[in-house]
């Protein structure tokens, strides 16, 4: 073997790549002798596929995925992944109630096995590979059908109550088909965004980590809620002696935040039921210490701090931070949105999902970076001037502003997009305009090839083109594909939110790739120090205990970069804030409890990227653990609080006064004023409250 | 890819394949696809690693061909334009349809379990993985067309229509960064 790598990378290619199987050519020679004739017959439909747009599928994909895929309601096409999962998560919140009551997710606690939920043993044979695909297509198929309840905020909420009511009838014929709603939640790490993709501003909803929590059989009526709100069940309070094990599963999303900011920015508090805790805590970044390297791909730390509502139990934080493969050591970069306003654009699947795509990029810039708006309808114009990407306020509020109308002078807008990204381009910085269009890019272009020219002439010049597809019906993908070509960028097509979080996210702001994958956390406390304990939110989400060690269990993933915060709230013994008595006859079976100072140990379990065995992570947790700075725990733990009092939760002495100014004082760095705007959230509830 | 081309007793070329087809001959088409059927698969492969992401791939543009192929002009070869098929096809595949958490996953576990007695293939494999998993997109796939389908850099500039320049940096640009992990590993 000589010593170029790329000798090496040939050769294993060449040696490792398997020849397809008989079976599979046999299937595909025949789809397309099948299709030949159709088309040759004159059926136009079957024959216009380009293979991988969504509006195919119907039409070419083949067997088993199109079967499962229309097992599901018509879908809206507003797509796939993480608008919609967060869609499912809100619906599964809000049918928790009756999740648990009709005791389909409760597996006792005990049953320690290799019992997999609706999962067969991971061979992995080609058929389970299709299977595994084609759940996942349904599962996208069901997201997709509660899309529309995450389009925004307003809309959602007056939807909330169909949702619903959809929601849990898709669960239930999920659930029989395999689709595991277990799984749809694990799925949604593939979405998690990264401590520097934080969805911020805007009433839209984001994405960001989340946790899962089990919804381990509900033992206890949460006292705290006063109030009858079935859905919003907190989690409840767990007896150590009980159930001395929580385990859930890494898990992303921030929609509830997101939801909650643009109420309470109009002055309203956010439904009880639409707060979740743990999204509000896990939209912001904190300073975790980073992994050491590569080898194991994220570190995992741990606070124990007094929690600020209660003097009597304590807070354990956890945090998670994902390894950061490629550094920000990439040159400053000028974008130029030229974004399609014209008449077409106004859908809610192209425009206001284009502002929150943009959105999404935005919060993964640096301070280095610069961003100019170009908009082009019926004639260009610049929404905005080139402007430092830190400041988010015054980009997003002319993102805010756009509104569509008029025709397409998409040349026009073109030239004006890349004489200012030329304006902004010093030495060795990267300038690359994106276009996002519905591809109605009719109006103004005299010469298609003229234009395409123009393109590439850009391109040699240093600067590139993205082209980014939205919505249906006149999207014109060989004119955006060519355009993009031409100026050596890609050309995407964005449905979704997670779509866009990929696109832009990964793509252009650099590539992204999971460091771990199905990340499982599991708790154990020592009964003998801690009698009670309760994960704070997560109450969607939830591994059985015994699918912690069953690696054919999915869970979340780890992105490079990312990071997952989890809180619980831990009662020592003997506190005074001990809410059960202990059982007169019930001792007996403590007897294993380990009688050592140890509060809890935390395990975890990960698979590296392509292995199909887990690691384990263990670490103790001893009572003056702090990994964790104080800012860090203090923020988290005001986010938390404000999302009880959000929530109704009693929290007696503790006000959102008090959470604002908890928080005021852990902010810390806070470059991108995300830990700011949420003061002033606070001094909202606390003034409508 | 040294098609022979037409020639008396020779197999027909793709070129005159891809005429027939265009005016309807169904066995020229069959025999179109046929003939690129496993290059299609392996492209597939080297691009998402996972053996039944390709084949799905493969069956799709397979389907996909002959709405395609109308589209065709007679201006590119034929196998630079199926190349370029392939590749949009696999792009989008990894964006939209796989997640690339599971095309990432996806890459070599299934060939992990199949080569797990032999110890040897099993290290090249995880080395393999661990390469391919560590470049971008965009390297991957020119990875695949230079070193896998054995296209020079014009070839493979002409599929990704990208110019020479830009393959060659991404060539180098790879192998710095295979030098990299190689020096990690050491470390």
């Amino acid at each position: 073997m000589t010593d170029d790598p790329l000798d090496q990378l040939q050769a294993a290619l060449k040696r490792q790549t398997p020849a397809p199987s008989d079976t599979a050519r046999d299937a595909a020679l025949r789809a397309a002798a099948e299709n030949f004739s159709a088309q040759s017959q004159g059926s136009a439909d079957l024959v216009r596929q380009t293979p991988n747009r969504p509006e195919t599928r119907a039409g070419i994909w083949t067997g088993v995925l199109t079967m499962l895929s229309n097992l599901t309601q018509p879908r809206v096409l507003m797509g796939t992944s993480a608008l919609a999962t967060l869609a499912i998560a809100v619906v599964l919140t809000q049918n928790f109630g009756d999740y648990g009551q009709t005791g389909v997710v409760p597996v006792s606690e005990e049953v320690v096995g290799q019992q997999s939920r609706g999962v067969a043993a991971p061979a992995p044979a080609l058929t389970d590979e299709l299977a595994e695909s084609a759940r996942v297509d349904a599962l996208e198929d069901l997201r997709n059908e509660n899309q529309p309840l995450r389009q925004n905020g307003a809309e959602r909420l007056r939807s909330l109550d169909d949702g619903r009511t959809r929601g849990a009838a898709e669960q239930t014929e999920n659930r029989g088909a395999q689709g595991q709603v277990d799984r749809a939640e694990s799925k949604v790490s593939e979405f998690i965004l990264g401590p520097n993709e934080v969805l911020q501003t805007g009433p839209e909803l984001s994405a960001e980590p989340m946790f899962t929590a089990p919804p381990e059989p509900v033992f206890i009526a949460p006292e705290s809620d006063t109030e009858a709100y079935p859905d919003a069940t907190p989690n409840p309070l767990k007896v150590t002696a009980d159930k001395p094990v929580s385990t859930f599963s890494i898990d992303v999303d921030t929609a509830s935040y997101a939801l909650i900011r643009q109420s309470l920015n109009n002055g309203v508090l956010p439904p009880r039921q639409a707060v979740r805790i743990e999204e509000m805590v896990n939209y912001f970044d904190y300073n975790y210490p980073a992994p050491d390297g590569a080898e194991v791909p994220f570190r995992t730390s741990v606070s124990v701090a007094p929690t600020p509502w209660n003097e009597d139990t304590q807070l354990l934080h956890i945090g998670i931070q994902g390894y950061d493969i490629a550094p920000a050591d990439r040159p400053p970069l000028n974008l130029v949105f030229l974004i399609d306003t014209s008449g077409s654009m106004n859908d809610p699947k192209k425009l206001p999902l284009l502002i929150q795509s943009f959105k999404l990029l935005l919060s993964t810039l640096s301070e280095d970076d610069s961003v100019a708006i170009v908009t082009y309808a019926g004639s260009a114009g610049m929404a905005l001037e080139p402007t430092p990407a830190t400041e988010s306020a015054k980009i997003l509020q002319s993102l805010e502003r756009l509104s569509a109308g008029g025709s397409t002078a998409g040349q026009q807008g073109l030239q004006q997009a890349y004489a200012l990204a030329a304006q902004m381009s010093d030495e060795g910085e990267v300038s690359r305009v994106i276009l996002a269009t519905d591809g109605d890019f009719n109006v103004g272009i005299s010469d298609p090839e003229a234009l395409k020219d123009y393109i590439a002439e850009q391109r040699d010049s240093g600067t590139y083109l993205s082209v980014l597809g939205f919505g249906r019906g006149n999207y014109d993908d060989a004119t955006l594909q060519s355009l993009a070509q031409n100026g050596n960028g890609t050309a995407a097509y964005i449905d979704t939110l997670a779509e866009a979080q990929k696109v832009l996210v990964e793509d252009v702001a650099g590539s992204l790739f999971p460091i771990a994958g199905d990340v499982k956390i599991q708790i154990e406390f020592n009964p003998a120090q801690i009698s009670e304990y309760r994960l704070i939110g997560h109450e969607t989400r939830t591994l059985n205990r015994e699918d912690f060690n069953n690696d054919a269990v999915d869970a979340g993933e780890i992105g490079a970069g990312h990071q997952v915060t989890a809180l619980y709230e831990i009662t020592p013994k003997g506190s005074a804030a001990e809410r059960v008595s202990d059982l007169r006859y019930g001792q007996a079976t403590e007897a294993a409890a380990d009688p050592s100072e140890e509060y809890a140990f935390l395990k975890l379990r990960y698979k590296r990227p392509g292995e199909a065995r887990s690691q384990l992570i263990e670490t103790p947790v001893a009572p003056d653990r702090q990994d964790i700075a104080a800012t860090e725990t203090g923020f988290a733990a005001a986010i938390a609080g404000f999302g009880m009092l959000l929530r109704g939760e009693a929290l007696p002495g503790w006000s959102y006064g008090d959470a604002r100014a908890l928080a005021a004082g852990s902010r810390g760095e806070d470059a991108f004023g995300y830990r700011s705007e949420v003061l002033s959230l606070m001094r909202i509830a606390g003034a409508i409250d | 890819m040294g098609r022979v081309q037409l020639g008396m007793k020779m197999e027909p070329s793709d070129a005159s394949l891809v005429v027939l087809a265009q005016a309807g001959d169904a066995r020229a088409f069959g025999t179109l696809v046929a003939r690129h059927y496993d290059m299609v698969f392996r492209l597939g492969w080297r691009m998402l690693g996972d053996r039944a992401e390709a084949e799905d791939l493969a069956q799709d543009v397979c389907a996909s061909l002959p709405g395609k192929l109308s589209g065709f002009r007679a201006e590119a070869r034929f196998s630079t334009w199926l190349h370029r098929v392939v590749v949009n096809a696999a792009r989008d595949r990894v964006r939209r349809h796989a997640s690339h958490a599971r095309a990432a996953q996806g890459w070599g576990e299934v060939e992990l379990a199949r080569r797990a007695e032999d110890a040897q293939a099993a290290d090249g494999q995880a080395w393999l993985i661990q390469a391919m998993t560590a470049l971008p997109p965009e390297l991957r796939e020119t990875v695949a067309l230079v070193l896998g389908e054995d296209l020079t850099h014009a070839q493979a500039a002409d599929v990704l229509e990208v110019s020479e320049g830009t393959i060659s940096w991404r060539m180098s640009e790879t192998r710095r960064r295979l030098r990299e992990i190689a020096e990690e590993e050491r470390a």
